[in-house]
């Protein structure tokens, strides 16, 4: 049996691409940079949610990272729609 | 003891976190908005889709172990991972539209072919409003 040992190492390694993504979220030129820095960061707090929801066995962690999901898609498509300039 | 389904788990954990690192790595070090948005997008995806596949041998090996909860624990990820792969490139192609129309050229290229199409949905929205 799979213990939550492995789910919490995988939790630390998934720290790394978060800490380079900030990274490019302070340094990047332009703001779409920034936005595409934003972009991954959320999905990689989706993964880790569902994770971390299987290491402790709870459900309601991952009925989060569902809510968490849609409203990180309408955030960046709401920065889109005001990087680009139009009408709403 | 570890049983050949621990090892299955164990590779899709390592497939995944690999992935994830690879979109770290392609968001510092491509030249350009298009590029890193490839990268950013392609391989979170990529790798978000092997960490919920494990997650969800993990719950089906418990609800086969006879816990019941372990089957809520595989359809609830199940769940957020079509409202990842329905929303993750959705998203990437709303910036990358965004990207162009507010200005920012590819790294090193010389003629955007793309450039007169904006102009041409204006001019023909207006010629609709007039």
């Amino acid at each position: 049996m799979i213990d939550s040992t492995y789910l919490y190492v995988v939790l630390l390694l998934l720290f790394i691409p978060v800490i380079l993504a900030i990274i490019r979220i302070i340094k990047g030129p332009t703001a779409p940079d920034r936005v595409v820095g934003l972009d991954t960061v959320n999905t990689i707090v989706i993964v880790s949610m569902i994770l971390f929801g299987a290491a402790l066995r709870e459900v309601i962690y991952i009925d989060v990272a569902i809510v968490y999901a849609l409203l990180s898609f309408i955030s960046t498509l709401f920065i889109a729609k005001y990087l680009e300039g139009g009408e709403f | 003891m570890i049983g050949w389904s621990d090892v299955l788990i164990l590779i899709f954990l390592a497939i995944g976190v690999f992935f994830n690192f690879l979109a770290g790595v392609g968001l510092i070090r491509f030249p350009d908005v298009y590029t890193r948005l490839h990268a950013g997008t392609k391989c979170t995806t990529f790798g978000s889709i092997f960490l919920s596949l494990s997650v969800i041998f993990l719950g089906l090996k418990i609800w086969l172990a006879g816990d019941v909860n372990g089957s809520v624990l595989a359809f609830h990820t199940g769940a957020a991972l079509v409202a990842i792969l329905l929303t993750n490139p959705t998203g990437a192609h709303a910036i990358a539209r965004a990207a162009h129309r507010s200005g920012v050229k590819p790294f090193g290229a010389v003629v955007d072919d793309l450039e007169k199409t904006p102009a041409k949905a204006k001019s023909s929205k207006k010629e609709v409003k007039k």
